[in-house]
């Protein structure tokens, strides 16, 4: 008999339903059992651990506590230098970002489905709401002038903020900049009193629901970040599978961060890509055991299936 | 009461037959199992299943009241360390499941898409799990969606479902994922009462032991003998119902 | 929160920082070492553990 022949053949048996031996079994019970166990332990796990929440940081916490922070990052959004301005697809059109799988580009082939302007999402615009007459004029100042020179003004306070002692941008040294201290230092004030967080949402209208604008301009700074490390949560401290505190976090990530904490991800542009693909791949072979000759083996020569049913093996020995 | 001739073709009577045919009660709802159905591993699937409707009872409460409530209120911030402590016993329960089923080739049988299933709606749990940190509208929120947008983007698929979007995650947590991987769960149970528990290995002899692809088909216990030239199985025993 | 009302938002105080181990290229928290090893304990009771039924 062939090979296929004869597996054919035992898939054909272990498919007929058993006539041999049974024993009583209340399958009403057995999943009552189950709930009252389970219900049990999830109210003492309750009780006894309760479950974390740290409080979000909004921009006006962030631009109190982290001015020096707050005030780069504003410059960056204007000078097309942050994370979200240099991030490509789905925020910002530009051919040459985003990350690839192998030879697919996979991030700019889905397209710009979130346009971003970070000047004028995150800066421009929000600031354009003032009714302080000096901030109007800087903003309009800014406007007039041509994409160069809005360009080397950002570009010099950006580089002058980070040689200022702490980032203190109130001690930048003197230089061109334009109107783009007065513009970071309105932002920045703006934010401070609250009034930030609400206006940079994006769909202008007066109920909302799409945190990406607050979110993309928080996570360009360094604070959040900061915060995040400190407890382990940063991507190449396995954060992935962390939790805030010393709450159990998401153990059933230990292989999609593992990757990232080793070559070549490690130091790959393209990790999050790469990691993607692998992980969809293990995801697939999960999937597919049965149909993977070598994989479907695994369980007949580990041998453990001889603990789980030793009684039968026991009772019906040859 | 039968079809007359003729209702036969009708939808509503072939669907019915259909069902009744591969799911009739006593298999819907059986009393008896098979006796080699004797190991604590086998309680894992039931708790997985007793974890879920935890899980889904805490977040209709957690709906019903809103997604701020466990921020203000001592009960809601009791509800949520419910829902949070049971889906960590869901996990728990579910991987346990999942070795044990690995270990004894629970796809044998033709019970293939019984794992296959399975293997999706873990694929699935996990992905619901990660919308619901997403909502939790705090700063675990804020730094898991951030750092969680970078690998969708990075294949695309961020630019269709946009983590930082809370109206659309928690759309997603509440109805649509929930509703999926509950088509899921109740296809695979039914696809387990339908094939039955798979049997235990036909075991031979360790002198002639061999990987399933070379040996001789065998036939744990079953009455009739499978159709080969020399059948190795051994004699159908006294059928003891008790 | 006073009174036994705050036994609600949990017992064992779980929000300060947490401690978390290194080997090499691993690093795991405390509460995830307990956790995974909670699992592989429970699974292997489970396979070990006699099942109550007619024994013969």
């Amino acid at each position: 008999m062939s090979i296929w022949a004869q597996r054919r053949a035992q898939e054909a048996i272990d498919a007929r339903p058993w006539t041999g031996e049974t024993r009583r079994y209340d399958i009403v019970k057995e999943f009552v059992a189950a709930l009252a166990v389970i219900t049990l332990l999830t109210v003492g796990l309750a009780i006894i651990f309760g479950s974390p929440d740290r409080p979000a940081i909004t921009l006006g916490a962030w631009a109190r506590t982290a001015p020096a922070d707050f005030a780069a990052t504003t410059v960056a959004e204007l000078d097309g230098t942050s994370g979200t301005a240099t991030y490509g697809a789905p925020y910002i059109n530009d051919p040459s970002a985003g990350q690839k799988l192998g030879p697919l580009a996979l991030q700019r082939g889905a397209g710009v489905r979130e346009p971003i302007n970070t000047a004028t999402d995150f800066v421009l615009g929000p600031l354009s709401t003032s009714t302080d007459p000096a901030v109007a004029s800087a903003v309009a100042q800014y406007r007039a002038a041509s994409a160069d020179q809005q360009q080397k003004w950002a570009n010099a306070y950006a580089d002058a903020l980070a040689k200022a002692p702490n980032g203190d941008p109130a001690q930048v040294a003197a230089g061109d900049y334009g109107p783009v201290p007065a513009m970071t230092a309105s932002l920045l004030a703006m934010a401070q009193r609250g009034a930030l967080d609400g206006l940079i949402q994006q769909q202008g209208g007066f109920y909302q629901t799409n945190y990406s604008h607050s979110l993309l301009f928080l996570a360009d700074g360094t604070y959040l970040e900061d915060q995040a490390r400190a407890e382990n949560l940063g991507g190449d401290q396995w954060g992935m599978m962390n939790e805030t505190g010393r709450y159990p976090g998401q153990a059933w990530l230990w292989l999609y961060t593992f990757w990232y904490q080793v070559k070549p991800f490690s130091t790959s542009d393209n990790a999050d890509a790469l990691v993607w693909g692998l992980m969809m791949l293990l995801s697939a072979a999960l999937v597919l055991v049965p149909f993977i000759p070598g994989l479907r083996a695994l369980p007949r020569k580990l041998r453990v299936y001889r603990l789980i049913w030793r009684d039968y093996y026991r009772t019906t020995n040859r | 009461m039968s079809p007359r001739s003729g209702d036969e073709r009708m939808w509503t009577a072939r669907l019915r037959n259909k069902a009744v045919a591969g799911f009739p009660p006593e298999r819907l709802l059986p009393d008896r199992q098979p006796a080699y159905v004797a190991s604590w591993i086998y309680v894992f699937g039931v708790a997985t299943l007793a974890a879920l409707v935890v899980v889904l009872v805490t977040g209709a409460v957690l709906a019903i009241e809103g997604p701020q409530w466990w921020h203000v209120s001592t009960a809601g911030r009791f509800v949520n360390s419910l829902h949070l402590w049971s889906v960590e016993l869901f996990f728990f329960t579910m991987v346990i499941h999942l070795w044990g089923k690995f270990l004894m080739a629970a796809w044998r049988g033709r019970r293939a898409m019984t794992w296959v299933t399975g293997a999706i709606a873990f694929l699935g749990s996990i992905g619901t799990a990660f919308t619901g940190y997403a909502i939790q509208s705090n700063f675990d929120s804020q730094w898991i969606t951030t750092q969680a947008k970078d690998g969708l983007n990075s294949v695309g698929i961020g630019a269709f479902f946009n983590v930082l979007d809370y109206g659309q995650m928690l759309l997603f947590h509440v109805i649509l994922l929930p509703f999926v991987l509950g088509l899921l769960v109740v296809w695979h149970v039914l696809l387990v009462r339908r094939h039955g528990v798979v049997p235990p290995f036909a075991d031979i002899e360790p002198s002639k032991e061999a990987d399933t692809s070379t040996a001789e088909p065998t036939t744990p216990l079953a009455a009739e003998e499978p159709a080969t030239e020399e059948p190795a199985a051994e004699p159908a025993p006294t059928e003891v119902m008790t | 929160m006073t009174g036994p009302t705050k036994y609600l938002s949990g017992v064992v105080p779980m929000d300060p920082p947490g401690t978390f181990l290194h080997w090499g290229v691993i690093q795991i928290s405390v509460a995830n070492l307990i956790v995974i090893v909670l699992m592989i304990a429970v699974f292997v009771a489970a396979l070990v553990l006699p099942f109550p039924g007619r024994k013969k």
